[in-house]
């Protein structure tokens, strides 16, 4: 079923014989009327031949955008209901453990949207869900570019696009969250005031500007709503726009394989068959979140109650995918702030805050990183295995480390509840492994991929041993090999070998720092390497092997 | 009056029901009678009641004598692995009893919750014995342990005293040093009732200036209330809020979605 560029869907010829039914008369007009007036055929024709290939990896992407429509969908109902004012009001709804208790006009509606209006309370947890999902979908999806090297030429762009578009999800994320004024999103906010008023100089004066007045004051919500449902998904549509043009003109990626080259791309076009998969597909996805939010509660404001100063519930965490920043505030050792003068340096939040923008900042910078070690200019269509960039994958497996380690230490009371540990001691071990198991990671990862590789080549050059052991006339045992069939072998042999940069002089006759520089980082990502099989090798190694066939033969 | 009474009869009358000393004589006998059985009553009931008590008492002598003096002593008065039980009451003695966390299996950060080891009537006796050591908070009224109080009250105060270690839907939270503040699910009135009063382990005490009786019968009807009443969105995931959730949609709603999209790209054979 896969389908070249090449080949364009032609109708069978029988149907032009045919008289049109009237079914099809209306569609033809109505093409036409459309056509004639906004000449989209051209654009129709263009975009219904694009090719998208088949991978299971290739759908998380998909999953992100169904998930976004979905939350639109969702959070369009809710914007009906949700009053974003901070005004005292005295809630008098269903929910009877909150009846009489005086919080905002926010929570109070978040509350009768929950119990007093038909459907709220799923399409509260609809828009909930699928957040949720939403974010890890695009977390996955950016490790599956990551991992294959689809960032590379002509894709850095892109790859800068989507870390965008994750930021602004964790920015859509936490600004909903905060948006029920509820204890948990207050206790949420309160966090982010301390991260804010923690910045030197400049930070209380930008916590009152935000807060309008002292924490929490009474006019975060409101600012919160505004940017939770038009700036920032208004940046996040356009944003997401651009992304899906330059995934069309990029192309999609595909993994090697025969028939499969830089210059096509091999699988389904646009029109018919992936429309309708993709169409098909965002109804499972609707599917998915739906059932889960029927049966799995999410945010229980109604438990936590009003936002009140005075409670912090115990557990209070923040959504998972705020959990890695929440976590590197915990890891942070006490007594890390000091006095300069009459100002207090609270280290112990500019370290996390700085480490976090780092760690972002080197995720969104790799390809350009990479693109500067290899000093590769050329365009990049087939997506690597991962094992055959074993230093790439071995950086992101630390990078993914790094990150778990600093989600992980978000639920550390959880961890010593829950596995009877002390929280004392988890937190301890995780700040040596915040430090210690990145580096594991790294050389454990890098050991199995270059472990693959050579167990690829293996088999590339003497095909798998199938177990037969045969005695030749002469008394000689030997066990028979099956060769791969070059389909597949294929798969194994073609992936990009670079070898380390070689250090020389420029036309100066000059070592500059920045190629000394280069030429370590070459030789960190290529010293350790196996080089895929060459057909001279292929065709050498033949006769090494007994064949079925010679097998065959020699016993006859 | 009958019209047939004799004039003699009258007669006869005036000098009995109607003598002057009678209404005195009556209330002479009145009084006897009343006091009397006053007395006799009184005088037996007490007397029950003490031989009872009494008896209850060195049943928990004996029963703490072989279960609990090796650690806390033989007069209770506590030693180095041990609080003295002196003044302690027996609300402490209920509540550590009868929730199984005495006596303690072994030593370690915090007593676990266990199996009850004794009957209700043991624990009865225990308690009363302890409390013959010395005044302490006695076992609560069963007026406050109906669960019929004000519930938005209760949440109120429940948020504000308790939920910073038992977590705001009572789910347990950790403390410091292997510590944590149990789950409360499930938990009957009266022991609740008994945490706030005595403060096991490392709960502080809630006295009844801090929270009034009222008031915590109001927080038991909110435990209560979340006890009866199952979460209004479906499964409450242990009420731990994000980070189950947060573990949830990782694994069953990306991994079925995942699941999904590897049978959408499979090859048909």
């Amino acid at each position: 079923m896969t389908v070249d560029t090449t080949a364009p869907a032609s109708a069978p010829a029988t149907s032009a014989d045919l008289p049109p039914s009237n079914g099809t008369r209306v569609t033809n007009w109505a093409a036409n009327y459309i056509d004639e007036r906004t000449s989209i055929s051209g654009l129709v024709k263009e975009l219904g031949r694009k090719i998208f290939p088949d991978h299971w990896s290739f759908m998380l992407g998909e999953v992100a955008l169904y998930s976004f429509v979905v939350i639109l969908l969702s959070g369009t109902f809710l914007t009906f209901f949700f009053q974003p004012s901070m005004a005292v009001v005295t809630y008098d709804g269903s929910y009877a453990p909150l009846k009489g208790i005086q919080m905002s006009a926010a929570m109070s509606s978040t509350l009768n949207i929950s119990f007093d209006i038909r459907g709220g309370l799923l399409l509260r947890q609809v828009h909930h869900w699928a957040a949720l999902l939403f974010v890890a979908s695009i977390g996955l999806h950016m490790l599956r570019i990551y991992f294959t090297g689809a960032f590379r030429k002509p894709r850095e762009i892109n790859w800068v696009i989507g870390f965008v578009l994750f930021v602004l999800a964790l920015a859509e994320g936490f600004t909903g969250y905060s948006l029920p004024d509820d204890l948990l999103s207050g206790n949420g906010l309160r966090i982010i005031d301390g991260m804010v008023k923690g910045i030197p100089v400049v930070g209380t004066w930008i916590s009152y500007l935000l807060f309008g007045g002292n924490f929490p004051g009474e006019a975060i919500v409101g600012r919160l709503y505004s940017l939770h449902i038009l700036l920032l998904p208004a940046i996040l549509v356009a944003a997401l726009g651009a992304h899906m043009v330059l995934l069309i003109v990029n192309k999609h990626t595909q993994f090697a394989g025969p028939g499969r080259t830089e210059g096509n791309v091999v699988g389904s076009p646009i029109m018919p068959v992936f429309a309708a998969k993709a169409g098909g597909f965002f109804f499972i996805i609707f599917g998915v979140v739906m059932l889960t939010a029927s049966f799995v509660t999410i945010n229980p404001i109604w438990v936590y109650g009003p936002y009140d100063p005075s409670p912090v519930s115990a557990g209070t965490q923040p959504d998972w995918y705020i959990g890695f920043a929440d976590g590197a505030l915990r890891l942070i050792p006490h007594g890390w702030e000091f006095m300069l003068g009459p100002y207090t340096v609270s280290m112990n939040i500019l370290v996390p805050v700085v480490g976090l923008v780092v760690f972002l900042a080197v995720v969104a910078a790799y390809p350009f990183f990479e693109a500067w070690v290899t000093g590769d200019k050329r365009e990049h269509h087939i997506a690597d295995r991962p094992r055959n960039a074993p230093t790439r994958t071995a950086i992101g497996a630390a990078g993914v480390t790094f990150y778990a380690v600093l989600w992980t230490a978000a639920s550390s009371d959880l961890l010593a509840t829950h596995f009877k540990l002390t929280i004392e001691g988890v937190i301890t071990f995780l700040q040596v492994s915040v430090f210690v198991a990145p580096v594991i990671a790294y050389l454990v990862t890098k050991r199995i991929c270059i472990a693959l590789q050579k167990k690829d080549r293996e088999i590339a050059l003497h095909g798998f041993e199938s177990g037969r052991i045969v005695r030749l006339p002469g008394g000689e045992y030997v066990e028979v090999h099956e060769q791969l069939s070059d389909y597949e072998r294929w798969k194994l042999v073609s992936f990009d070998d670079h070898a380390p940069v070689m250090l020389r002089p420029n036309k100066d006759g000059k070592i500059t720092v920045p190629a000394r520089l280069r030429a370590r980082a070459s030789n960190w990502f290529f010293e350790d390497r196996i080089v895929p099989v060459s057909l001279t090798e292929i065709e050498a190694s033949h006769g090494d092997q007994l064949t079925q066939e010679q097998v065959a033969v020699e016993s006859r | 009056m009958a019209k047939s009474a004799s004039p003699s009869t009258r007669k006869a009358r005036s000098s009995g029901r109607r003598s002057p000393l009678a209404s005195v004589s009556l209330l002479v006998i009145g009084l006897l009678a009343t006091g009397g059985a006053y007395a006799l009553f009184t005088t037996s009931a007490t007397a029950a009641t003490s031989s009872q008590v009494s008896s209850m008492v060195s049943d928990g002598q004996k029963l703490f004598s072989s279960n609990c003096a090796s650690c806390h002593g033989l007069a209770a008065q506590g030693s180095g692995v041990a609080p003295s039980l002196v003044g302690v009451g027996a609300a402490s003695v209920d509540f550590q009893v009868g929730t199984g966390r005495m006596p303690g299996a072994a030593s370690g950060p915090q007593l676990e919750k266990k199996p009850v080891q004794f009957t209700d009537a043991q624990v009865a006796a225990l308690a009363t014995y302890v409390a013959t050591l010395g005044p302490g908070p006695s076992i609560p009224s069963s007026a406050y342990l109906t669960g019929k109080g004000e519930v938005a009250t209760g949440a109120e105060l429940f948020r504000v005293n308790c939920a910073m270690c038992h977590n705001v839907a009572g789910a347990g939270g950790a403390l410091t040093e292997g510590k944590y503040a149990p789950p409360l699910a499930g938990s009957s009135a009266k022991h609740i009732y008994e945490a706030m009063v005595t403060g096991p382990q490392n709960m502080p005490v809630f006295n009844d200036l801090n929270i009034t009786p009222e008031d915590k019968a109001n927080i038991i009807s909110y435990l209560k209330y979340l006890d009866k009443n199952p979460s209004p969105g479906g499964l409450d995931l242990g009420n731990l809020g994000p980070v189950s959730e947060g573990l949830f949609v990782w694994i069953f709603a990306l991994g079925s979605v995942i699941a999904i999209t590897v049978w959408l790209t499979a090859k048909s054979n």
